[in-house]
């Protein structure tokens, strides 16, 4: 298993490399991915996916999240395509976006229906080929010109569009939901923006460590300063933590047990990762790190963005502590191991 | 980098197993009233017949072959036995220091005889074991220690003063870190080596220096030209700073760097309210995340490869952690803490703030562990 994810990584990070243009929309690096097989990752494969498990699909989100990759593998793979399969369609090709679109005014007709409303900050909406929205107890999938779509941004310069429907949709694109959808979708968006942080951390972490051996003070690099080292030691053992927890949640998302712990968890400590690695990052590099030249504000700002999206520290923190409350003090430890008493 | 090639590991499913033998057993010992759940037991908690009792289980050097009283069991089901008894709050503190340093030291370096003689002993929680390494010059310096070892007669004299030994007062065996050739110039790492001394001896002199809370855990123990027979080195005699630092590397990363306020943190659950869900929330994301960064270190030693960086992020960002719990408890209970509360929260919250300091200094203290990882990172 590691095998397969080391290869994979090592194939997305040289797309990444030989893709490095930095644009609202990296199209070359998307073709190079979708060539790969990534981009699909973790849809089951007789509904037009690639197969593979959410670990896989977090690994390669890691890898692209360190390199700033301007794609919606994310939404593509790990929520508009599981949507879809879930709810027992075939996946279209090219990049998808999905959301949760619980303000949606759906009027039935005789074989299709109407549909009406916006949709706030869906990620990549103006790139998609599709948009798939969970509307309630229903799965729409779009055709990305059958919607308006309002450019919006986030602190990175991402997409996050609102969606402006006005539109008639056959019934074969109006799909029953399964039970449990909206909890599985806010839990995969999450684990998803986690394995980013997680990359683009680490990104932040190498680019200080690189700064600190050559910028020079004092007549000596700055990497020799108790302090600075201090600075980078902490940055490594978040970065550490994050990459451990995101990759231990996809595997209890894979496995279906102790998920709802463990993407809190993973979610929380990721978003808190975000935080101290860039307040770090940045001072380390000094003011040649606040401009607009240098690269550590693809990390960043990226690391920003990331940590309120999908529900930030305190949302999960508040999700998970409900839990352990309603669970009561006997339960604790088996919540934290994973199993139950 | 290897660091980043850590990945989390999914405990293999005869170890739930072995988890709930645990469970019942520490439900059990509870409900008989053989011990009481606190903080900190692993420092605190010496019970030697708790310890005789987990020994009859097969729970206590766990990974000897079983010619010297083992199961040749691997670093995770060490790792769940520990972390059960550590988040019970059981009284652990006799058997710790030979179960997770001195036996795999013996086992990894000493004489077949050397492991006749002790690793049994150990497995059956009966013979319990001292580390002699910090002096009143040396600390987070540990290769600048002045006990000397000089060769005699078929063996070493060693003379000089350790301080904060955990438990030498109660070990039947103390291991002592000296200098077996003098500080040289280049290489301080080279010229010392370990020594095994059974207690009490008659030029052993250990007394008392207590803590803060007036407990009687460390000593001073002066080392009055006490004689070692060459059958009592540890290895080789001038291979005492990898011993050493291999040991530590498995000392670092355990559960015991997460867990010494657990039982605060579940106690206190039914205190803190709803207002309390965020802020209890965030603690145990963060447990739950460093537990796993710890397994994946075991992980790691299960397979063979000594993690010392990995080792000494876990016990920084652990042991960080370990007192962000007494905050959480603080500042939503809000009771004044008291050691002779019989509230638990109110006892464990006491013991936790009065045992907080050595969290972050024993075995390697937080900036010195932060030092080790920055060397990895190439900028030291
Ligand atoms: C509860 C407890 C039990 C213990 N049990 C044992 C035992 O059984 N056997 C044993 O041998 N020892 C034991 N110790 C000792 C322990 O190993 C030492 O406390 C530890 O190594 C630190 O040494 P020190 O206390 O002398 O502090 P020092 O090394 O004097 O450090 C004091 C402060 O200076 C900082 N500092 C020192 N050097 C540096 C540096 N290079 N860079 C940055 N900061 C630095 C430290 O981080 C610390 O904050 C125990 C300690 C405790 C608290």
């Amino acid at each position: 298993m590691n095998d397969i994810i080391e290869a994979l990584e090592s194939s997305v990070r040289a797309a990444c490399a030989k893709h490095a243009a930095e644009a609202t929309w990296n199209a070359p690096l998307w073709t190079a991915l979708e060539e790969i097989g990534v981009t699909t990752l973790a849809v089951l494969e007789d509904r037009g996916g690639s197969g593979g498990d959410v670990a896989t699909a977090v690994a390669v989100l890691e890898t692209l999240g360190e390199h700033a990759a301007a794609v919606p593998v994310a939404e593509t793979a790990l929520l508009a395509g599981w949507l879809l399969a879930t709810a027992g369609a075939p996946v279209p090709a090219g990049p998808l976006t999905a959301a949760v679109a619980d303000r949606l005014e759906l009027t039935p007709g005789a074989d299709d229906v109407h549909v009406t409303g916006t949709v706030p900050r869906v990620p990549w909406a103006r790139c998609a080929e599709h948009l798939v929205l969970l509307a309630g107890e229903q799965v729409l999938l779009l055709r990305r010109d059958e919607v308006a779509v309002r450019e919006g941004r986030n602190l990175a310069g991402e997409p996050r569009d609102d969606v402006v429907l006005d539109t008639t949709l056959p019934t074969d694109r109006v799909l029953e939901a399964v039970p449990g959808l909206a909890t599985g979708l806010g839990r995969r968006a999450a684990l998803a923006r986690s394995a980013l942080i997680a990359g683009a951390a680490r990104r932040a972490l190498e680019l200080s460590i690189t700064y600190a051996g050559e910028r020079e003070q004092f007549g000596r690099p700055i990497g020799r300063f108790q302090a600075v080292q201090q600075h980078l030691a902490t940055m490594a053992g978040e970065v550490l933590l994050a990459k451990v927890a995101v990759e231990a949640a996809a595997v209890a998302l894979d496995q279906g047990s102790g998920d709802e712990v463990a993407v809190a968890a993973a979610k929380t400590v990721a978003s808190q990762a975000a935080g101290v690695v860039a307040t770090l990052a940045h001072q380390i590099h000094g003011a040649l790190g606040y401009t607009e030249e240098h690269p550590l504000r693809l990390s960043s700002t990226r690391l920003w963005a990331w940590r309120d999206e999908a529900g930030n520290e305190a949302a999960w923190s508040a999700s998970l502590g409900g839990t352990v409350l309603a669970a009561g003090p006997d339960e604790l430890w088996p919540l934290v191991t994973g199993g139950t008493r | 980098m290897d660091l980043w090639n850590l990945r989390p590991v999914t405990l293999p499913a005869e170890l739930e197993g072995l988890r709930q033998e645990v469970r019942a057993f520490l439900d059990e010992e509870l409900a008989a009233g053989r011990f009481s759940t606190h903080c900190d037991q692993w420092l605190g908690g010496w019970d030697a017949a708790f310890s005789r009792r987990l020994g009859e289980r097969g729970w206590i050097g766990m990974a000897f072959p079983a010619r010297y009283g083992g199961r040749a069991a691997g670093a995770l089901a060490r790792f769940v036995v520990t972390e059960e008894l550590l988040a019970a709050g059981a009284p652990v503190a006799a058997h710790w220091i030979a179960d997770r340093q001195s036996g795999p030291g013996l086992l990894r370096f000493g004489t077949e005889e050397q492991k006749q003689t002790y690793l049994p002993g150990i497995a059956r929680g009966e013979r319990f074991f001292a580390v002699g390494l910090s002096e009143p010059d040396t600390g987070s310096d540990l290769a600048s220690v002045r006990t000397r070892a000089t060769r005699v007669d078929a063996g070493w004299r060693i003379s000089g003063t350790k301080v904060w030994t955990s438990g030498a007062h109660l070990a039947h065996t103390l291991v002592v870190l000296a200098r077996t050739a003098p500080l040289a110039d280049g290489d301080r790492h080279a010229g010392l080596g370990q020594f095994i001394i059974d207690l009490p001896h008659p030029a052993v002199h250990i007394r008392p220096i207590r803590l803060l809370t007036g407990e009687h855990h460390f000593n001073e123990v002066v080392l009055d030209d006490v004689l070692v027979a060459d059958d009592r080195v540890l290895g080789e005699p001038g291979d005492g700073w990898h011993q050493v630092t291999s040991e530590l590397a498995m000392e670092r990363s355990g559960p015991e760097r997460i867990l010494s306020t657990f039982p605060l943190l579940a106690a206190a659950v039914p205190s803190l309210g709803p207002g309390g869900a965020s802020a209890l929330g965030g603690t145990v994301a963060r447990l739950w995340a460093l537990r796993q960064l710890s397994l994946a270190v075991a992980g790691r030693l299960e397979a063979g490869v000594a993690p010392a960086v990995e080792a000494a992020a876990v016990k920084d960002l652990g042991t960080r952690f370990e007192s962000t719990v007494i905050d959480l408890v603080r500042t939503l209970v809000r009771v004044e803490p008291d050691p002779g509360a019989t509230d638990e929260v109110t006892r464990m919250l006491a013991e936790s703030v009065l045992h907080s300091p050595g969290f972050t200094l024993r075995g390697g203290t937080n900036e010195i562990l932060r030092g080790v990882v920055a060397r990895e990172l190439g900028v030291r």
